[in-house]
């Protein structure tokens, strides 16, 4: 029955607004950066290509220093992960580890080109009968194109795909809500290509299987809703309805907008797959419209340049691999009291040291801070257990226990209070009147679970090698005496058998002299 | 009076029974303790502490012919751990046993290596693959650091390196007195 109502409530995603726990309103501060048309800005003078962009493993580089690469040359692969490609035509100079955009701000494998000018592409193989074709193979295009989630998690499109594909997706979710002040990539591409992400959400949902797609925007975006409402008309698709949800942060988040849209909550450790849903995000939905209808991989994305810090804020469509100091001096270069550059809006990103840092497919956005904007900094305080974080916690978790189970290395304590559903949205944080960098304390946290449960396994399998080699050398040894005692069986055998024969000639030959006696 | 008196003690006749057939039934042979203290054990089977791996010191500690601060691998971290499960007090690592040293692997400089397979023997996790006069390698991802190989190395081709951190293995580290909110606020 419960079962039942579940399925309902997820078949009628959209049709009401629900609410999900907690959340904040915040100063949007999108507009400054929302007044002039996206642009692609100069090719700069060399692109810096990470080899890690996902989580898990770095790419492989495919290609040598000296090569010639074309535009769209696939130049590394990592195999679960999506393929990286070259964004311009040009020469690889280096191959070498570089700073890129990473919360550690270590460096890492990237292949540095220099860009000839000519913007040669490769062949592309663009997939013209999208609508007859077989799904897996616009999968198969999706991971070939190097397709990841851009709204920064970065998750490999393909996988999402064949994840869906393999339990009844129903329906698709494009996610369009971008809540974290200052980014407005996201609306700026729905506002500039609305056709396009249609066009991806419908590829999208013959991959999956889905049979509708809701497109869910902010209630402040008016201009989005009437954009994409046409372009879904004029693509003659009634399976796409355009929803504005609330604006509160982190209604962004995954798992808060299908709470949103639905009112159910993906469980804990689950997916929205459970729900029979899909999430993208819009970026993602054009990038594959790219990708199947003209073959075009992920080599650039919008990004947005903002805050304080910069003069011009505004929005790029960039390439991968340019260093964030080319867009900010396309966008008018720093103010004069600029402190420092942040990856991804105010909640949720972290600073980088360099602005030699390259754009990757999750960077969504560069956040320029002036001293002003970090002065209102103060020192952590004590802990007043006043229960602001907990209610304001969109996970509906209690920071303030996580935070002192962490604080003191309890962590089947803090993995019992659900540390690892902390979505690190940075609301308890903001609230918190003691000043308590409580995300950074949950990072630290998941941290060092990952770290123990990678020890742990480690151990598990030493102890399990170190038994079974007991057990080889047991049995080596049991086999051994077994052996021997068989070969002694025999010598005894034998030496009995001869016996026998002796004694056997000795009757005969008595015998004989007995008989020739008589 | 006597009815009770036999009803109770036929009663407590059937129970003994019943007990004492569980008690052959149910048997568990080996001690449970041993493995809970296997568990806190590092698995290194380094044999720093005198037993021959890791099982047969946990199974010493269990019979109190070992103390709890033997395993320079385990660390402090680890002899807390001992004390919290036997309820004894923490003390200081034994320096007989050893020191508490970051992680380590060892790597074979496999042109120098000449296969005779003394490490292969030696090594407690077969962590090491080769055969007679071929060419032998240590799996890093299995390898303990227990250093067992070095001493039966003929012609010394076997060297320690600690693990480099990479930026996969990177953890967010104890929160700084930073924060990049402000600018929402």
């Amino acid at each position: 029955m419960r079962q039942s109502r579940q399925v309902e409530l997820a078949r009628d995603a959209g049709k009401h607004i629900h609410h999900f726990h907690g959340g904040l309103r915040l100063r949007h501060n999108k507009k400054i950066s929302c007044q002039d048309p996206v642009e692609r800005p100069p090719l700069p003078e060399l692109l810096i290509v990470p080899l890690l962009q996902h989580a898990g493993d770095s790419a492989d580089p495919y290609v040598n220093v000296g090569d010639k690469v074309l535009k769209g040359q696939q130049i590394g692969q990592c195999q679960p992960c999506a393929a990286i490609h070259s964004p311009v035509s040009g020469v690889v100079e280096a191959i070498e580890d570089l700073p890129m955009s990473h919360p550690s701000g270590q460096a890492g494998p990237c292949v540095v080109i220099r860009p000839d000018g000519r913007e040669e592409w490769v062949d592309l193989k663009p997939i013209n009968d999208w609508r007859t074709c077989a799904p897996e193979d616009l999968i198969m295009q999706m991971q070939d194109c190097g397709l990841a989630g851009l709204g920064g998690a970065v998750f490999p499109t393909h996988a999402k795909a064949r994840d869906g594909r393999d339990r009844k997706i129903h329906t698709l979710i494009l996610n369009g809500s971008e809540c974290e002040p200052y980014i407005s990539c996201d609306e700026m591409l729905m506002r500039e290509q609305p056709d396009k992400i249609v066009l991806g959400a419908r590829i999208m949902c013959r991959a999956l299987g889905a049979d509708r797609i809701i497109i869910a925007i902010e209630d402040q975006m008016g201009a989005v809703q009437r954009a994409l409402t046409h372009a879904a008309e004029c693509a003659e698709c009634k399976r796409t309805s355009v929803v504005k949800v609330t604006t509160i942060y982190p209604e962004g988040g995954e798992r808060q907008l299908i709470q949103v849209l639905t009112g159910l909550e993906v469980p804990a450790g689950g997916r929205p797959s459970d729900l029979g849903m899909v999430c993208q995000n819009v970026a993602t939905a054009a990038a594959v419209a790219d990708a199947v209808a003209e073959g075009k991989p992920l080599i650039e994305r919008y990004i947005t340049v903002t805050g304080n810090g910069i003069e011009h804020p505004r929005n790029f469509q960039a390439l991968f691999g340019t260093p964030f100091s080319h867009l900010v001096e396309h966008s008018g270069g720093y103010t004069k009291d600029v402190a420092r550059l942040v990856v991804g809006g105010p909640m949720m990103g972290y600073p980088v040291a360099s602005d030699a840092t390259p754009v990757v497919k999750g960077s969504n956005c560069v956040l320029a801070l002036t001293h002003q904007d970090i002065a209102g900094y103060q020192p952590e305080m004590p802990c007043i257990r006043c229960g602001e974080c907990a209610r304001v916690c969109p996970a509906t978790l209690l920071p303030q226990q996580l935070h002192l189970q962490i604080k003191n290395g309890l962590w089947e304590q803090a993995a019992e209070y659900g540390l690892s559903a902390c979505i690190e949205c940075g609301c308890c944080d903001f609230v918190c009147p003691s000043h308590i960098p409580l995300v950074q304390w949950f990072r630290y946290g998941k941290g060092q679970q990952r770290q123990r449960a990678l020890e742990l396994d480690a151990t598990e399998r030493a102890r399990k090698r170190f038994e079974d080699k007991e057990a080889r050398l047991l049995r080596a040894k049991q086999e051994r005496a077994e052996k021997m005692a068989r070969r002694k069986q025999m010598l005894k055998d034998k030496a009995a058998q001869q016996d026998q024969i002796k004694a056997s000639i000795k009757r005969a030959e008595s015998r004989g002299t007995a008989q020739d006696d008589a | 009076m006597l009815i009770s008196v036999l009803a109770i003690t036929a009663l407590g006749l059937v129970f003994g029974l019943g007990l004492g057939w569980a008690s052959i039934r149910f048997h568990v042979k080996s001690d449970p303790l041993v493995e809970r203290i296997d568990a806190l054990l590092p698995q290194t089977q380094c044999g720093q502490c005198g037993y021959p791996g890791c099982r047969p010191y946990a199974e010493a500690i269990s019979k109190e012919e070992a103390d709890i601060n033997q395993c320079p691998p385990g660390g402090e971290t680890g002899i807390r751990a001992l004390a919290d499960l036997l309820g004894r007090e923490p003390k200081p690592l034994n320096p007989e046993n050893g020191e508490e040293k970051p992680r380590t692997v060892v790597v074979i400089d496999e042109a120098r290596c000449i296969g005779c397979t003394l490490c292969i023997q030696a090594c407690p996790v077969d962590a090491i693959v080769g055969a007679a006069k071929l060419m032998h390698t240590v799996i890093e991802s299995e390898c303990t650091g227990c250093n067992l190989c070095l001493p039966p190395c003929p012609v010394d081709c076997i060297d320690i390196i600690e693990t480099k951190p990479g930026i996969l293995s990177w953890r967010s580290p104890r929160p700084m007195t930073e924060n990049i909110m402000a600018a929402a606020q």
